[in-house]
């Protein structure tokens, strides 16, 4: 038995979640620390292989396995789950830390899953914890927010699972590698990992419940589930070009959805976004440079959209607002995190310095290698519109913007070591990279600081800012105001139904006059045999003896005629 | 001893009931059933291992009569299996029936009732074991009657039980003339009524229509034993209105044991090649069971009492079960026989567990449950845990049996059914989810009857929602077990471990 805990990753995570809830507040949160330390200490001694197999009942399991993109997202994770115990430091509530706890643990686990199945189960382990982080949000609209959330993640899961049976019929096998997507069994896996990694079109319930969340909950949320997936894009479907595009649109439409938003959790949504983009572009192209790029951008991004929303958190608990436009002047009340809150859009906008910059250069670089000249400019343009949303909206105009004379105090302690324990690993990894690179799978050597890098970056970042400046002089830069923004899953939501309603209208009034007929008759047919006995109908499971014995005789003739047609 | 265990098995029982009857004190009743049934569990594992060690069949000839003169008691592996599920289920069930037939039975019939508990087992365990013909109709009705007569048992409480019990007999009783029927016009064809002598005879007159008539008796008296969809009426009134106990071991064994009966008859001795039997009769039971699955699944969403939801959702399970036998092949009825063993497990322990709560409060409807996640976290935990089994959640055995279930569809590329049975399991989640939500999302309503729990009164049902989750942790054994007791019927092809 513990040696099963020590030889599966994560495990040791999931299973020690059981005892958080009992554990005195302090205590607790040393718990946590020192089972994320043995386990990422632990994990990050797997060297790559096969280490664990195991058979159940005639299929072979691959419990354990490391590829050579497995160590830094294994370790990022493990980051992310021992920063978000500090920043959660002064939370009593005991559900948040159990949920986290094993949700950090399940998508662990995930990374070192070999095939399918076992895939499958942490698959759905990530999506069960994790809904009570949603749930957690604790108001109506979160409880409903979380349903649709669940049955998303749920259904990802399903899809999952119809993908591997599939590939096992075909005798793939249920080994995760490289899979042809253009198969059916290759089109669910992919949709699966699609629906995870918030593709566009299945991206709604990221925007629509991870803003829901409780302060903490959402700082967990936007680590693990997104990144799972992006890493499993990479591990199936590296050089698949149709992603280059899908990472495109990705990368770019969510800027629209984030100008016109006003809540900033949900602002900071719509940029995970627009970053994952970024990162399934890179899996599209597929070369090493390219792989190299979506592991190390989403290593960092892990890392300073994790601050980001950790800082609006901290808005929010401080406040009970994240509304754009209730909230301006927080630095001289709130000045910690203003700096650290600072020090994440710089790293998002890849502000040279800061670790967005070495990371996303990679996968720049490896674009215009390869020659796609227009996922380029879409990829430049994005970068542009977060410096509009996510630097001037989510970081500018909250602490730096007209004073609201808001009453507010800096943010608790444990927040703060949280903060600027990760706003000095994006500084840190900005100026020097190294022992990032040095983790990434494929051995090379970059050079980031060339002067046309520099210097094209900084343009860009200039002239987004003047375009900025000058749009709201003039008084033409959208106003924060409430409103509410459709995203995609509206189209689930209403167009859908509503457009098949409308459609089907004609056909409907005949099913309906065919409907009304049949109930009439149902309901005399139910009203005669209540008349010899009392309860009746398919649904009650009762029945009169006599009705019961007539459908007994009927079936009777049916099966004598079973000889007449065979 | 040893060689005797066939006739023990279903002796023992036999004999202790005219005992129990006339035992009035109920604890002496109760222990006397304890401890017969603990003895027969005990032998159900004997045979079991004794079985799986030796990899053979152990025939049993009553009186030192041969076959086909005499009768014989056969275990083979699709009887070692069964066997220890009924008796397994009947002991555990015997010990929570303790407290719930104190809770609900009159005093002055304890005796009459454990009298006909034991006979019900008995009539079960004797269905398994024979090898005859007729001598299965004798057990099938010493169960059935004793069954009806404890449905009945109900009406001191629960006064529907009445008509519950008597629409119970008559069907029951029109089921099990069916099937005497047909195994009149089997013996009128080949003279014998030992099975694996019919099996012999059978082929050379299987082109007759009385052949396939006898088929088609048979194998319609037992869809309605097994309350196989649009059969299935007698089955929601009586497991409602029944003593809770009642309840608990009826639904984990009675309808399995006819499950087995139909493997052993259709495929035992008709054969898999049997004209009209692969492609007429298992498109049927397919159709049959997928439309169950969909009913019974539907039903039980929209119910609010618990005894009925479940009840409703035993019609799907079963509905599972038939898509297994109609798959005909191998893996299909290997995962009908996993699927008899993993859902007696987790319906035994849904039943028991609110079988305590009805004994309580009453009844047992969502109402009763509202907040109850609080008062009674640990009966509520199997409750919730026999539900995520019922779904085919992961780690749970009810996971294991759809697997296979599903599996045996694809070896036949019935994609379409398949995808069908997927959707049915979702579909109870619906259901389950709204246990939870009563339970646990729900504050208790003012005035509602106060809950309690003790380690008596919930380890029985958790003793199999542990068993639940080991067998959806560890199946191997069971695997390798239920594919034995499949290759009894149809040897071993392509496809199967």
């Amino acid at each position: 038995m513990l040696d099963m805990l020590v030889s599966i990753p994560g495990l040791s995570l999931i299973l020690g979640a059981l005892l958080v809830p009992v554990l005195p507040h302090g205590a607790r949160q040393a718990y946590m620390l020192a089972l994320i330390a043995v386990s990422g200490y632990l994990t990050f001694g797997i060297e790559t292989g096969v280490h664990t197999t195991a058979r159940l009942g005639g299929l072979d399991l691959i419990l354990v396995r490391a590829e050579a993109i497995t160590k830094p997202f294994a370790l990022v994770f493990h980051l992310a789950a021992a920063l978000n115990v500090v920043y959660a430091l002064h939370e009593t509530q005991k559900t948040t830390a159990t949920a986290g706890l094993a949700y950090a643990g399940a998508a662990i686990a995930a990374l070192f899953a070999g095939d399918f199945l076992t895939l499958f189960l942490y698959w759905e382990l990530t999506a069960v914890t994790s809904v009570f982080l949603v749930l957690a949000g604790n108001r109506a609209r979160a409880l409903s927010a979380a349903m649709r959330y669940l049955l998303m993640q749920v259904g990802s899961g399903v899809i999952l699972l119809a993908g591997a049976v599939m590939l096992w019929r075909d005798g793939t096998g249920l080994s995760i590698q490289a899979i042809d997507a253009l198969t059916p069994a290759g089109l669910c896996v992919l949709l699966a990992f699609g629906i995870k990694a918030a593709f566009p079109l299945v991206n709604g319930w990221l925007q629509d419940a991870y803003p829901e969340a409780s302060v903490t909950g959402t700082v967990m949320l936007s680590a693990f589930t997104t990144k799972l997936a992006i890493y499993m894009l990479a591990l199936c479907f590296a050089g698949f070009t149709p992603l280059i595009y899908i990472g495109a649109v990705m990368a770019v439409l969510p800027i629209f959805f984030a100008a016109l938003e006003t809540d900033l959790r949900r602002v900071l949504a719509y940029s995970l976004n627009n970053q994952l983009g970024f990162m399934v572009i890179g899996i599209g192209i597929g070369t090493q440079l390219a792989i190299n790029g979506t592991v190390a951008h989403a290593f960092a991004s892990t890392i300073y959209q994790g601050l980001l929303f950790m800082a609006l958190g901290a808005v929010l608990h401080r406040t009970g607002t994240v509304k754009a436009n209730e909230l301006g002047g927080l630095w001289k009340t709130m000045p910690l995190t203003a700096i650290f809150c600072s020090v994440g859009a710089l790293s998002i906008i890849s502000f040279p310095l800061f670790s967005g910059f070495v990371t996303k250069s990679l996968t720049l670089g490896a674009v215009a290698k390869e020659g796609y000249f227009w996922v380029w400019l879409a990829m430049v343009f994005a970068t542009v519109g977060a410096v509009q949303h996510v630097f001037i909206k989510a970081v500018y105009l909250p602490f730096f913007g007209p004073d609201r004379k808001l009453k507010a105090q800096e943010a608790p302690l444990g927040m703060l070591i949280a903060m600027a324990a990760a706003a000095a690993l994006c500084l840190g990894l900005g100026v020097y990279p190294e022992p990032l690179y040095a983790l990434l799978p494929y051995a090379a050597r970059y050079e980031v600081w060339k002067a046309g890098y520099v210097l094209g970056e900084l343009q860009l970042l200039t002239f987004a800012g003047l375009g900025f400046a000058i749009l709201s002089l003039r008084g033409l830069y959208p106003a924060a105001i409430d409103t509410s923004v459709l995203n995609t899953d509206w189209l689930w939501r209403r167009a859908l139904p509503r457009l098949t309603l409308a459609h089907a209208r004609p056909v409907l009034s005949l099913w309906f006059v065919v409907l009304g007929a049949l109930k009439r008759g149902v309901l005399r047919a139910l009203k005669i045999s209540e008349e010899t006995s009392r309860e009746s109908g398919l649904v009650s499971g009762v029945a009169s003896i006599g009705s019961a014995a007539g459908i007994f005789l009927a079936m009777f003739a049916l099966m004598l005629l079973l000889r007449q047609v065979t | 001893m040893m060689q005797h265990l066939p006739i023990l098995q279903v002796l023992l029982p036999l004999l202790a009931a005219p005992f129990a009857a006339l035992l009035r004190g109920r604890e002496l009743a109760w222990g006397l059933t304890f401890l017969t049934t603990g003895a027969a569990f005990l032998i159900s594992i004997a045979l079991f291992l004794e079985q799986r060690a030796l990899g053979t069949t152990l025939v049993y000839e009553l009186g030192n009569w041969a076959a086909p003169i005499g009768i014989v008691y056969v275990i083979d592996a699709a009887s070692a299996l069964v066997l220890p599920v009924i008796s397994g289920i009947g002991f555990i069930a015997t010990l929570a029936a303790r407290q719930l037939v104190a809770a609900e039975i009159d005093r002055r019939d304890h005796g009459l009732f454990y009298a006909a508990w034991l006979l019900t087992i008995a009539g079960m365990l004797g269905q398994v074991t024979t090898g005859d013909a007729f001598n299965i109709f004798v057990f099938l009705e010493i169960s059935s009657l004793s069954a009806y007569a404890l449905v009945a048992m109900g009406s001191g409480r629960d006064r529907r039980a009445l008509p519950a019990a008597f629409n119970y007999l008559i069907l029951g009783t029109v089921g099990a003339t069916f099937y005497v029927i047909g195994i009149g016009l089997l013996y009128m064809l080949t003279g014998t009524l030992n099975l694996a002598d019919l099996a012999e005879r059978l082929p050379q007159v299987e082109e007759t229509r009385a052949a396939f008539t006898a088929m088609a008796f048979i194998a319609l008296g037992l869809f309605l034993k097994m309350a196989l969809f649009p059969l299935h009426f007698w089955l929601v009134p009586a497991y409602a209105h029944a003593p809770s106990a009642v309840t608990a071991l009826m639904a984990s064994t009675a309808t399995k044991v006819s499950v087995y009966v139909l493997i052993r008859l259709i495929f035992g001795v008709f054969g898999i090649e049997f004209p009209g039997l692969v492609d007429g009769v298992g498109l049927l039971v397919l159709t049959l069971g997928i439309a169950g699955a969909f009913v019974g699944t539907l039903a039980a969403i929209v119910e609010t009492d618990l005894k009925k939801l479940f009840a409703q959702s035993s019609i799907a399970q079963l509905g599972y079960m038939a898509i297994g036998i109609g798959a005909m092949s191998a893996t299909g009825l290997a995962a009908a026989f996993l699927h008899l063993f993993n859902h007696a497990l987790m319906k035994g322990a849904l039943f028991l567990a609110i079988g305590m709560i009805a004994a309580q409060a009453g009844r047992a409807t969502m109402g009763t449950l509202q907040g109850a996640g609080k008062q009674i976290p640990i009966t509520m935990t199997a409750i919730l845990f026999g539900g995520l089994a019922l779904i085919g959640v992961p780690l749970t055995a009810g996971f294991i049996s759809k697997v296979y279930l599903i599996r045996a569809l694809l070896e036949q590329d019935f994609w379409l059914l398949a995808g069908l049975t997927f959707v049915s399991s979702a579909l109870a989640l619906a259901y389950v989810w709204k246990i939870i939500e009563a339970a646990w999302l729900r504050p208790r309503p003012e005035g509602a009857p106060e809950l309690s729990e003790t380690p008596s009164q919930y380890m029985p049902a958790w003793i199999m929602v542990i068993a639940t989750l080991g067998f959806g942790i560890y199946a191997t054994p069971l695997v390798d077990a239920a594919f034995a007791a499949a290759h009894v019927f149809i040897p071993a092809t392509v496809g199967a471990p």
